[in-house]
């Protein structure tokens, strides 16, 4: 019985996104929950570095915008029959990127690593502004093809995406669950222990952080193939903040929760973006409340009274005796 | 180019520098004090202009507007340090909180601005008294840049007089060295904390205001101004009072100067700036301790 347990929450991960598809509530809607898909990737390729190993990287963006970038420019230059193949070397771009970066980077701790981070993204976005020939500058790349078999009708991309996403997540869930999974949980924890265990905290920090960015350049690629256009602000510090935002609010001691998140920022931009503009300052209430209230986020209520579950307390026995 | 340029160029970047001071010591007296990396800061800055922009429509004085809008901005700030900054010090992975409600600050601040005063540009002009220009030698210097500098000196003589000579700001560092301490010898430090973050923030709107003549006002400026502050103070290093001074000097005249010589740069080159000093003494410049490296 406990393996169906483990696996409840994939089953409502299927139910929900491939339900919607049976509901068919409009073209419109269904680029939206696209959208929800593709930054539950980048949400939960996020929270492998927040929640899990405790980095607060406050430069994502980056990761996000060198995947679409990569993506976006490779099908402008050869076409999109190899479209997978772009977002794959996208992917791969953001991980490679980011190797050097994380070298860099994590040599820093606390407010120190957020802001190194920040600052990379930052220069990066300034690039992409000034660099007008190789990457468009202000007006981003736009009519990004998609290949024959995935244009016409939305619903084929949707289905292309949720493929791919679910199977990046079931790698990240896999990772989160594997012996390395529990050493990032572990460095979060009590990063001393792990060095007296002969473990290197340097070392699997860095391979966290590729294989954060590497999943986040494949949201990227991912949306770059959705709206067909892509623009600087994808490297902007908002977008560094909005992962943070939607790990947060779903709760980033869980593994769901970011998709729970990416799903209210989204749903929240749409919704109270219909009546007003000023939806942002909705978005802010609400992480206000989460931050406050229910600071193990969405997903974290049921165990907010000091219940924790049976894994939490023994790691933290383990960790702190 | 000649020798004229380089010293107008040189003081349009103390001018700069003073307002990027005046919000980064603000930022880096409210980490040294309350251990809280405010991201909202920059809407501080926002809102001080705002109130001046409203007292301005009201009686058209600039000086009244410039009093109110350092009050106003000031009182906001204990506000919100009352209700809400102060419920989350200590808790686990307190950082991370701390950047997402101040973000969630910035987030609300900024659309409150908009909703009140709407998205489009404001102005407000210099006071009569400040119009016109000065010659210093045979350069010519417009005479507002020159009272912001001389308003930038002020607050750091005051700021070094306060901090250092009397019983008060003596209290004030020392809660930044050990609040428990302090607190056990009696001080109120939870009055400190929300005075200080009082203070910070109407340090914030005093840059506010006194920025608005030169650039346009707009929602978005709070935004604009955080990043290049949060460099400052990453630069002398956080919670160092003189190390925002050493920061916001250099970056102004990156940025002056780099407008000059690198235009197509000048935004890129404030973030080489910050890495560069990060992965060579990422403690900041002026700070001596061994932090945040492993």
């Amino acid at each position: 019985m406990k393996k169906l347990k483990d696996y409840l929450p994939w089953i409502c991960y299927f139910v929900f996104f491939l339900g919607i598809l049976l509901v068919n509530p409009g073209t419109h809607y269904i680029h939206l929950v696209a959208r929800v898909i593709i930054f539950s990737l980048y949400a939960v390729a996020f929270n492998l570095l927040y929640g899990t190993t405790g980095l607060v990287s406050f430069g994502h963006a980056l990761f996000y915008g060198i995947g679409a970038y990569i993506t976006g420019m490779l099908v402008k230059a050869t076409g999109p029959e190899y479209f997978l193949l772009f977002i794959v070397l996208g992917a791969a771009g953001a991980a490679f990127v980011s190797f050097f970066i994380g070298l860099l980077t994590l040599r820093l701790t606390g407010i120190y690593f957020t802001m190194l981070t920040l600052a990379f993204a930052q220069l990066a976005w300034g690039l992409t502004f000034k660099l007008y020939h190789f990457t468009g500058g202000d007006d981003g790349i736009q009519a990004i093809a998609k290949p024959a078999m995935l244009t016409g009708g939305v619903t084929k991309y949707y289905l292309f995406s949720f493929v791919v996403v679910a199977i990046c997540m079931y790698i990240l869930w896999r990772i989160r669950r594997s012996p390395f999974g529990s050493v990032l949980n572990c460095i979060r924890q009590n990063p001393q222990r792990i060095t007296f265990l002969g473990l290197n905290v340097y070392k699997n920090q860095l391979k966290a952080f590729v294989i954060s960015a590497f999943f986040a350049g494949v949201a990227g690629g991912l949306y770059a193939g959705l709206d067909g256009s892509i623009h600087p602000d994808m490297l902007h510090w908002p977008t560094s903040g909005n992962a943070i935002l939607m790990a947060t609010i779903g709760g980033m001691g869980t593994f769901f929760g970011p998709v729970i998140g990416a799903g209210i920022l989204t749903g929240l931009e749409e919704i109270v973006g219909k009546y007003t503009e000023y939806w942002s300052f909705s978005i802010g209430v609400v992480v206000l409340i989460v931050v406050l209230l229910f600071p193990r986020g969405v997903l974290g209520i049921k165990r907010l009274a000091g219940n924790k579950n049976k894994e939490e307390k023994e790691t933290e026995v383990v960790c702190n005796s | 180019m000649d020798f004229n340029t380089l010293i107008a160029q040189f003081i349009s970047g103390l001018s700069v520098a003073m307002l990027l001071f005046l919000v980064a010591s603000g930022l880096t007296l409210i980490f040294g004090v309350l251990n809280v990396l405010n991201f909202a800061h920059g809407s501080f800055y926002l809102l001080g202009t705002y109130f001046t922009y409203q007292l301005m429509q009201m009686f058209d004085n600039f000086w009244v507007g410039l009093l109110v809008g350092v009050i106003g901005a000031g009182i906001v700030g204990m506000v919100i340090e009352v209700l809400f900054l102060r419920r989350i010090y200590g808790r686990d992975q307190e950082g991370a909180f701390q950047l997402l409600m101040t973000y969630a600050f910035i987030l609300i601040i900024d659309d409150v601005v908009k909703f009140i005063w709407g998205p489009e540009y404001k102005t407000i002009p210099k006071p009569d008294a400040l119009m016109g220009s000065l010659n210093i030698g045979t350069t010519v210097v417009p005479t507002y840049n020159v009272f912001i500098i001389v308003v930038g000196l002020l607050v750091v003589l005051f700021a070094w007089y306060f901090l250092t000579k009397t019983d008060k700001g003596k209290m004030v560092r020392a809660s930044s060295l050990d609040r428990n301490m302090l607190g056990l010898l009696g001080t109120n430090v939870p009055m400190i904390m929300t005075l200080t973050f009082g203070v910070a923030t109407a340090m914030g709107g005093l840059a506010g205001i006194l920025a608005a003549p030169l650039r346009t006002v707009t929602p978005g400026a709070g935004v604009e101004v955080i990043i290049d502050s949060m460099i400052v103070v990453v630069i002398g290093g956080f919670g160092n009072f003189w190390g925002a001074l050493l920061g916001a000097l250099i970056i102004g005249e990156v940025l002056s100067f780099g407008i000059l010589w690198m235009p197509e740069l000048a935004t890129v080159l404030t973030f080489i700036v910050m890495i560069i000093v990060l992965i060579v003494k990422p403690e900041g410049l002026l700070s001596k301790k061994m932090v945040g490296r492993k």
